[in-house]
């Protein structure tokens, strides 16, 4: 039914103008102080005239950002593992895990740069320490509700632990990984701008403080919509290789197309 | 008016001493799951010897432990008591080419059934370290080979979910066989098939057998297909299950499905019947006493 396809995409980008637009005329008919709420074409006309300014600390802040998220899904790949396979890890690591993601980064940011100084080193620690534990929780629920039947099957071929986890643990759990990469890659950049915000010269998150504290409020929201765009970007890249990857597990319509 | 023969005619109990080695040996073996007040008995102490290369059906009220003995010859299930030994070797310590095929298809849903029957390939040497070089020639053309000898040729690039019951446990019954096991270990594959498709995948692994001469248990519900399967049958006892009777069947082979409905046949299938219902006639006795006391 790709008509029907179409259409709906059509309804869903016009819905998307349609905000911007409520939003631009709200501003208008209010008289909004530009202080206070810029309307969209202000901050789009802001956006490109300072993109040459603003270009170098995108680049700084997608790097933190992403540097942070592939450290946190490797500790997270293989902290979910360990805990997903073992009862004991499960049972020790949990608790601690939970009671660190309980911690508002915030407050973790300042011993970050007290023990590295300010600049790249705590927004990547920041960006790490913050999307690593969704990973870790979706990879050992995963782990933890293989079907036994299914590891049976390599059991009783007398497969080794490895192997079970390798051939059946691992691609079972592919579709709660990307779901919690796709929430990993938000997070990631909201430790990385955070961290930017409190302690660096660098970043958007550093521009936009900067520019908060000259009252230069569209600068703001251009940097907020760079970082919206940034991440739309990256969740349409992960979803995009989700579905070449776990295609198995998101079927729906396609049932019937045999 | 059915005739009806003497049960010691079509069978010779009990079976006599095999000149074959012994391939599954279960020697005073029990199986208790948990501990303490909460232990459910699901095996009791069962001495039990098959010969290489025989087809052995255990048949059975349901939940008398069948399954059970079939999981501590493939070493799911580690026995409470006695030893288990598989091809000469105790369970754990085995590396035993052991066809397996549950009442589940249990494909893995990622892989298209091609792949799902190349699995054992994936895991079991000699196989195993040949398995890159050879995926993509060699072992597909075997599991083709195999997909094509269960009807179900041209289908080997679907995924498991575009298959039906029936065809995923015919694609089972090839993942049971691909690594030519010396050992077949099946858990009432046909269970949850229709009559015909049974009857199809019957003669199938007949032919396979009498080609092969694997090692073959079987569990099964169905009497017919025990009698029609096996070359001896185990009758099992309700829960916690012990061996009641065992007897070798002698019908000719191949066996043919209208071979099932002659007189020897169903008063075979009488018989076998007429046991189990007593042993569950039995069990329900010896609860009853039991919950009067």
């Amino acid at each position: 039914m790709p008509e029907l396809d179409y259409r709906q995409k059509a309804w869903s980008a016009g819905l998307i103008v349609l905000f911007f637009v409520a939003w631009e005329l709200f501003c208008l008919m209010t008289g909004m102080s530009d202080l206070v709420l810029p309307r969209p074409s202000q901050v789009f006309v802001t956006l490109f005239e300072k993109f040459p300014i603003l270009w170098p600390h995108i680049l700084q802040t997608l790097a933190t950002t992403m540097i942070g998220f592939v450290l946190g899904v490797g500790l997270g790949v293989v902290l979910g593992a360990v805990i997903g396979v073992s009862k004991t890890a499960y049972d020790t690591a949990y608790p601690l895990l939970v009671g660190f993601s309980s911690i508002p980064k915030v407050a973790v940011v300042p011993i970050f740069v007290l023990w590295f100084g300010s600049g790249t080193v705590p927004a990547v620690l920041t960006a790490l320490s913050i999307c690593f534990f969704p990973i870790v929780v979706n990879i050992a629920t995963g782990l933890a509700t293989t079907e036994p039947e299914l590891e049976d099957v390599l059991k009783a071929l007398g497969a080794s632990k490895l192997d079970i986890l390798w051939n059946v643990g691992l691609p079972r759990t592919m579709p709660f990984f990307f779901a919690s990469l796709k929430v990993a890659i938000s997070y990631a950049f909201v430790g990385a701008v955070l961290s930017e915000t409190v302690a660096s010269n660098r970043g958007i998150g550093n521009v936009m403080m900067t520019a908060s504290s000259n009252f230069n409020v569209p600068l703001v929201f251009a940097g907020l919509f760079v970082l919206a765009g940034l991440g739309v970007a990256l969740y349409v890249v992960f979803s995009a290789i989700e579905g070449r990857v776990t295609g198995w597990a998101t079927r729906k319509n396609d049932m019937i197309a045999t | 008016m059915m005739r009806m023969q003497p049960y010691s005619e079509f069978l010779i109990s009990p079976v006599p001493a095999s000149v074959a080695p012994i391939a599954i040996e279960l020697s005073e073996a029990s199986v208790t799951f948990g501990r303490g007040p909460r232990a459910v008995p699901a095996l009791s102490t069962t001495t039990l010897r098959i010969a290489d290369g025989e087809f052995v059906a255990l048949v059975g009220p349901s939940g008398c432990g069948k399954s059970t003995i079939l999981r501590l010859v493939s070493g799911l299930v580690q026995p409470t008591s006695g030893v288990v030994i598989v091809g000469g070797r105790e369970v754990a310590a085995r590396a035993l080419r052991v066809g397996m095929a549950f009442q589940n298809p249990t494909m893995l849903p990622w892989m298209t059934i091609e792949r799902n029957i190349m699995l054992p390939l994936k895991i079991v040497e000699p196989f195993r370290s040949q398995f890159r070089k050879l995926r993509k020639s060699e072992f597909r053309d075997k599991a083709n080979a195999l997909l094509e000898q269960v009807g179900l040729k041209g289908f080997g690039n679907r995924y498991p979910w575009q298959l039906s019951g029936g065809m995923l446990q015919r694609a089972n019954l090839c993942r049971a066989l691909i690594h030519e096991p010396r050992m077949l270990l099946l858990d009432e594959p046909f269970g949850a098939l229709d009559q015909f498709t049974r009857e199809e995948l019957w003669s199938i692994l007949q032919d396979l057998w009498i080609a092969h001469k694997p090692t073959v248990l079987l569990v099964t519900h169905d009497l017919r297909e025990a009698a029609f399967l096996g070359s001896r049958i185990c009758v099992m006892s309700a829960r916690p299950g012990r061996i009641l009777d065992d007897s070798r069947v002698t019908f000719e082979r191949p066996r043919t499905v209208a071979m099932t409905f002659e007189p020897d046949f169903v008063a075979l299938n009488q018989k076998l019947r007429a046991f189990i219902e007593d042993a569950r006639t039995a069990s329900k006795d010896a609860s009853a006493a039991h919950g009067a006391a």
